[in-house]
Parts: C-alpha cells; sequence; structure tokens
C-alpha cells in the first residue's frame, strides 16, 4: 500500500494533476475570500467554503479521471494483478495519495482564517468546523471519482460522467422542490432508478439473471408498497435527494452546526465507493 | 514447482482453456508453444493470478494463486504481452515502484535493481523516459521487473514479439541466460525459436495441452505418420491396386498428371518408412510399372506441431476472439 502510495504521489507531482488541482483551488477559494472577507467586510470564512465547493464539481473529476482509467489504457492494471499486492492496498494506497494531494491546498487555505483573524473579529471554531466539513465532502466525491475512473478506460469519459454525477449532487436540493411529491411520481422515479441500478449490476458482473432478478424484486417491493401503504410514498423522492446531497450537507456547518451524521455520512459514502472500486478492479479479473 | 490442475476458462460462452493440466519443473526453460488465440495468454494470465479460473487450480510452490496470492505472486515474476510500463516514468523510478510494491526496501532494494539493470543492459537509458525508450528496451524494462524479488519462475508472455531481428536475438540470449538461474516459462507461436531455447515444450491448440515434451523427444516420437510421394508411369486405378498390396499404408491420394502419369501421396508410420518404400518399390516392379520418382519425407517438429494444432482445431472453427488478450498484433511474425 506504502509502494502504491508513494508512486501515485511521485506520479501527480510529476505531472500538471496535482499543481493544476491545487492552484484552481486557492485560485476560487482566493476569488471567494476577496468577494466576501475582503471587499464585504464579512468576518466569515466559511461562506467562502460554501461559495467554492462547486469548483470541487469540475476539480475532483480532472484529478481522478486518471487513476484507474489510465492504468487500463496503458495495461499496467496487468502489473498490480500480478504483483503480491491487494486489489484493497492498489484502492487505498491510490485513494490516500488523492487525499495527500486535496490536502495540500487545504493546508494553505487553513491559515486564511488565521490571518482575517489578526485584522478583526473571526469565528473561528464555525471556520475549522467547516474546512473539516470541506474536506470531509471533497474526500466523499474523491471516492466516487476513484469509483467511476475504475468504471472505463476513458479519461474523458470518466471526468464527464463525474461533473455530471456530483452537478446533480450539488443541485438536488434544488431540484426536489421541482420534483413530483405525490406517491405516483415516487413510484415512477423509483422504476427508473431501479432500472438504472438493474443496467449497472448488468455493466459490473455481465450477469443477466442477477440483474433482472433485482429488477424484479426491487420493483416487487416498490408496487408492493405502494399497494399496502401508499400515502408512505409520498414526499419520499424530494425528501431522498435532500438527504442524499453532499453539499446541503456542508450548509450545516457553514450555519454553525457541527453535524455529526454528515461525517458520518460522507465516511460511509468513502467506504461506499471505494468498496465498489474494488469490486469493479476485482471484477476485470473474473470477466 | 508450478502445478496447473484441470483448469478451464470460459470468456462468456467461448471457451479458451479447456481442462489443462502440468507440471512445471525447477531448473528448465518451458516453451509455450501454440497458434495465435490458443489459450497461451489466457493461461499465462491464470498463471500469474491476473485472471481468474472457471474450474481448476494453480499452485506455485504449493501455494494456491487465488487462496494464498501474496506468497505465491512473490515466487513468479511475469512480464505481459504488453510490457505493463508507466511511460512518463524512467526506468529506474518504474523498478523502483515495482521493487517497493514486491517488498523490498532500502540497500536490498537498490542492491537488486543494480543487479537486474546489470543482467537486462538497461544501465544505459534508465533515467531516460521509458516511452521514449525503443520497443527492444520497453520489453527489457518489462524484464528487469520481473527478475525483481529474486522469483523462482519468470513468466513471459511472447517476449519477443514485434521486435527486430537484432533485438530478436539479444532478447532470446537474455532468456537463456536467466534460465541458468530461474525456471523460465515463455509463450511463442514461432517454433523454431522454442526449438532453440527450450528444454521442455508445451504445445497448446484450442486451449488443451496436445503435447509436452523434449525437443527432441517430441521428434522421435513422431505423432504425424511420415510421407511418401512418388510418381508412376501408370493408371489411377493400376497404383491403387499395386498399393492396395502393400501393408501399413495409413493413407492414400492420388493426383493425375499432365503427362499420364498419376502422383500418390501415401502416409505410413515413421518405423516403416523404409520398409514400406521397399515393398512399394518391388510391387511396382513386379508389375512392370516404372516408379519415376520416390521422396520420402519424414515428419520434423514443425509437421508435428501443425498436425497437433490441426487436429485440435476440427470440429470448431479457430476463433481468435477474446482469447489472448491484446493477441492482434502477433500476427507480425518474423518468421
Amino acid at each position: 500500500m506504502i509502494a502504491v502510495l508513494k508512486h501515485e504521489l511521485r506520479s501527480y507531482f510529476h505531472s500538471l494533476t496535482a499543481y493544476l488541482f491545487g492552484a484552481l483551488l486557492l485560485v476560487f477559494v482566493g476569488i471567494g475570500a476577496m468577494l466576501y472577507n475582503i471587499q464585504a467586510a464579512v468576518s466569515n470564512f466559511e461562506f467562502v467554503l460554501s461559495f467554492c465547493s462547486i469548483v470541487l464539481a469540475v476539480i475532483v473529476p480532472i484529478l481522478t479521471m486518471r487513476v484507474i482509467a489510465e492504468e487500463r489504457r496503458q495495461k499496467t492494471d496487468q502489473l498490480l494483478y500480478s504483483l503480491p499486492i491487494t486489489t484493497v492496498q492498489v484502492i487505498v494506497g491510490k485513494y490516500l495519495a488523492l487525499l495527500v494531494v486535496y490536502l495540500i491546498p487545504l493546508c494553505i487555505i487553513s491559515f486564511y482564517p488565521l490571518i482575517f483573524a489578526q485584522f478583526g473579529e473571526v469565528y473561528l471554531a464555525t471556520s475549522y468546523g467547516s474546512i473539516f466539513a470541506f474536506f470531509m465532502m471533497g474526500a466523499a466525491l474523491i471516492a466516487l471519482g476513484i469509483f467511476l475512473s475504475s468504471l472505463t478506460d476513458n479519461q474523458g469519459f470518466a471526468a464527464g460522467i463525474g461533473i455530471a454525477v456530483i452537478l446533480l449532487n450539488y443541485y438536488s436540493v434544488r431540484l426536489s422542490e421541482h420534483v413530483s411529491s405525490t406517491a405516483m411520481g415516487t413510484v415512477i422515479a423509483f422504476g427508473v432508478l431501479i432500472l438504472a441500478l438493474g443496467a449497472v449490476i448488468w455493466y459490473l458482473t455481465k450477469n443477466e439473471n442477477l440483474a433482472y432478478g433485482c429488477c424484479f424484486a426491487l420493483a416487487a417491493v416498490l408496487i408492493l408498497v405502494n399497494v399496502l401503504d401508499g400515502a408512505a410514498l409520498e414526499g419520499l423522492l424530494p425528501d431522498l435527494m435532500e438527504k442524499l446531497s453532499l453539499f446541503a450537507r456542508l450548509d450545516t456547518f457553514v450555519n454553525g452546526a457541527f453535524d455529526l451524521t454528515a461525517i458520518v455520512y460522507d465516511m460511509s459514502v468513502i467506504v461506499f465507493f471505494l468498496f465498489l472500486s474494488v469490486q469493479s478492479l476485482e471484477k476485470r479479473r473474473y470477466n | 514447482m508450478i502445478t496447473v490442475e484441470h483448469l478451464t476458462k470460459y470468456y462468456g460462452d467461448f471457451m479458451a482453456v479447456d481442462d489443462l493440466s502440468f507440471e512445471i519443473e525447477e531448473g528448465h526453460v518451458y516453451g509455450f508453444l501454440g497458434p495465435n488465440g490458443a489459450g497461451k495468454s489466457t493461461t499465462m494470465n491464470i498463471m500469474t493470478g491476473c485472471l481468474s479460473a472457471t474450474e481448476g487450480h494453480v499452485r506455485i510452490d504449493g501455494y494456491d494463486i487465488f487462496e494464498e496470492a501474496e506468497k505465491a505472486k512473490k515466487r513468479i515474476g511475469y512480464l505481459p504481452e504488453q510490457p505493463p510500463l508507466y511511460m512518463n516514468e524512467t526506468p529506474l523510478e518504474y523498478l523502483r515502484f515495482v521493487g517497493e510494491a514486491k517488498g523490498l526496501h532500502g540497500a536490498e532494494l537498490d542492491r537488486q535493481i543494480t543487479r537486474v539493470v546489470g543482467q537486462t543492459r538497461i544501465d544505459g537509458v534508465k533515467n531516460r523516459r521509458i516511452s521514449a525508450l525503443s520497443k527492444g528496451y520497453k520489453q527489457r524494462v518489462g524484464i528487469a521487473q520481473a527478475l525483481l524479488g529474486n522469483p523462482k519462475v519468470i513468466i513471459l508472455d511472447e517476449p519477443t514479439v514485434g521486435l527486430d531481428p537484432i533485438q530478436i536475438i539479444e532478447i532470446r540470449d537474455l532468456i537463456r541466460e536467466l534460465g541458468r538461474e530461474h525456471t523460465v516459462v515463455f509463450s511463442s507461436h514461432i517454433l523454431s525459436e522454442v526449438q532453440t531455447i527450450c528444454d521442455q515444450i508445451l504445445i497448446i491448440a484450442k486451449g488443451k495441452l496436445v503435447a509436452f515434451d523434449e525437443p527432441g523427444n517430441l521428434e522421435r516420437r513422431l505423432l504425424a505418420p511420415s510421407e511418401i510421394t512418388l510418381t508412376a508411369e501408370a493408371t489411377e486405378q493400376e497404383v491403387r491396386d499395386i498399393l492396395s498390396g502393400v501393408g501399413r499404408i495409413t493413407g492414400l491420394d492420388l493426383e493425375r498428371e499432365a503427362a499420364g502419369n498419376v502422383m500418390a501421396r501415401l502416409k505410413t508410420e515413421h518405423d516403416d518408412i523404409y520398409e514400406v518404400s521397399r515393398a512399394v518399390f518391388f510391387a511396382f516392379a513386379e508389375q512392370k510399372k516404372a516408379l519415376l520418382e520416390m521422396t520420402l519425407k519424414k515428419a520434423n517438429l514443425e509437421d508435428i506441431f501443425l498436425e497437433l494444432t490441426d487436429n485440435a482445431r476440427q470440429g470448431a472453427p479457430a476463433s481468435d476472439a477474446g482469447t489472448d488478450a491484446g493477441c492482434g498484433e502477433s500476427e507480425e511474425a518474423e518468421q
């Protein structure tokens, strides 16, 4: 694992990726700090993070797109399979390397509240709480990026899907106000989700029976719930969209509450996508 | 050293490896021979843990490649068909990563890197970017990677494909050299190559092991019948009648020639070939039919190979699809 970590770090700092990622993050945080803290003279640094969070939708997929897709394209994944290291070690090593790349600009950013504190009163607790939440959210997005990169050998595809998925997540709270909250609307939306899930299962396992089986089982549960207790489904879709939003949870911190459930949610997302990445890598051995 | 038991691999419905079993012993150079799409790369990928088997086991030094992967993999060095190189690194950086992943560190890592760099003669290019190296050097960096950690077995998948003749000779010499210290298994679809380097040959066709022996023994075994070609001044019927009086002919093929002569191609078992040819000669002489020409052709390794792989092909059409990953380029044989 350490070998993978060192190797990845070396390759990030040999290429432009790490510098580009860090520079973009710093530029946008800088612009935010200028607008809020300097021009508008607001002492809350956390607003800057809330403002900048959308930037992650672009720079995280750019950072993560090559992580596994490139190994596949160069066929170096064969080397990783033949080395005496496990897939878990490979994924965790790669993930930790990405976290380091992400942490470096964040370390620089974490000096900002202290600097501003020299010129007035800054709520350091909320500032650092938000920086921590910002880190956790980014860490979750990086895990998602690794998974998307493991699905393909095309970096552009990985980045494109990544940007789309993160943007969808970013806007999901606002979109949730516009989606149908009736039971029927929920049933239709879940039906589509079930089909999508079936497609993903089929893609990962290439097992048609399993994909169909899962689809039918979930559809049966959905219809059963709808028939037995239609009221339970009302408002479920917008509710779910709000709950799944990583960005909405950052805002809790920005508003001054240290929300442990958000941290737990971020951790679950990280573990979930790293687990899927390992499976995706393992699957290549079984195709 | 390596035990392969009842190995079977399906890609969807396509059977790439079909109940393959063999044993590889220490201290030999083994050649995996087979036409493209025979299942060589698939077998090697399974042997090195890069691919799962549908059924069967592979044990390296007693360790199962799937269940005790780490221990098993420490005992093998593998160079896949396409060398798995990080193009924007230097060979030195690359070898350092592979060495660390194989659990080497500190002075031992440096010592081993120096050793494999010397062995594969990449000292002159060790600080250049891999992407800028020639194909031969890339192949050497790939072999150097396989040598790190001093594994007992080195597995090389088509190490000479796509190289120019000088590079091919160099890589062959290198393999021969490696054979002194390691057990080497390498695959090829070029018979002469396997013949010159290996002391054991495995012939694979349609995912089945069709022969496993020393090159000399294979030639002596003569699975392919030998052939006698003759031209006689007679009609087809006469030739057929005369030859029916001669025993031990296992196959007969007649062809009318322009000058009214008949050309016959007969097959027989090798041990009998001189006896059969003598009998054929006297049979024609008795009937006062002139034999204008008679040629004996003994089976050689090439024939055995073609015969074995042809037999295995019969029944199912040969298909390259999906068997050997990236096998498409290997057609450009340098025979």
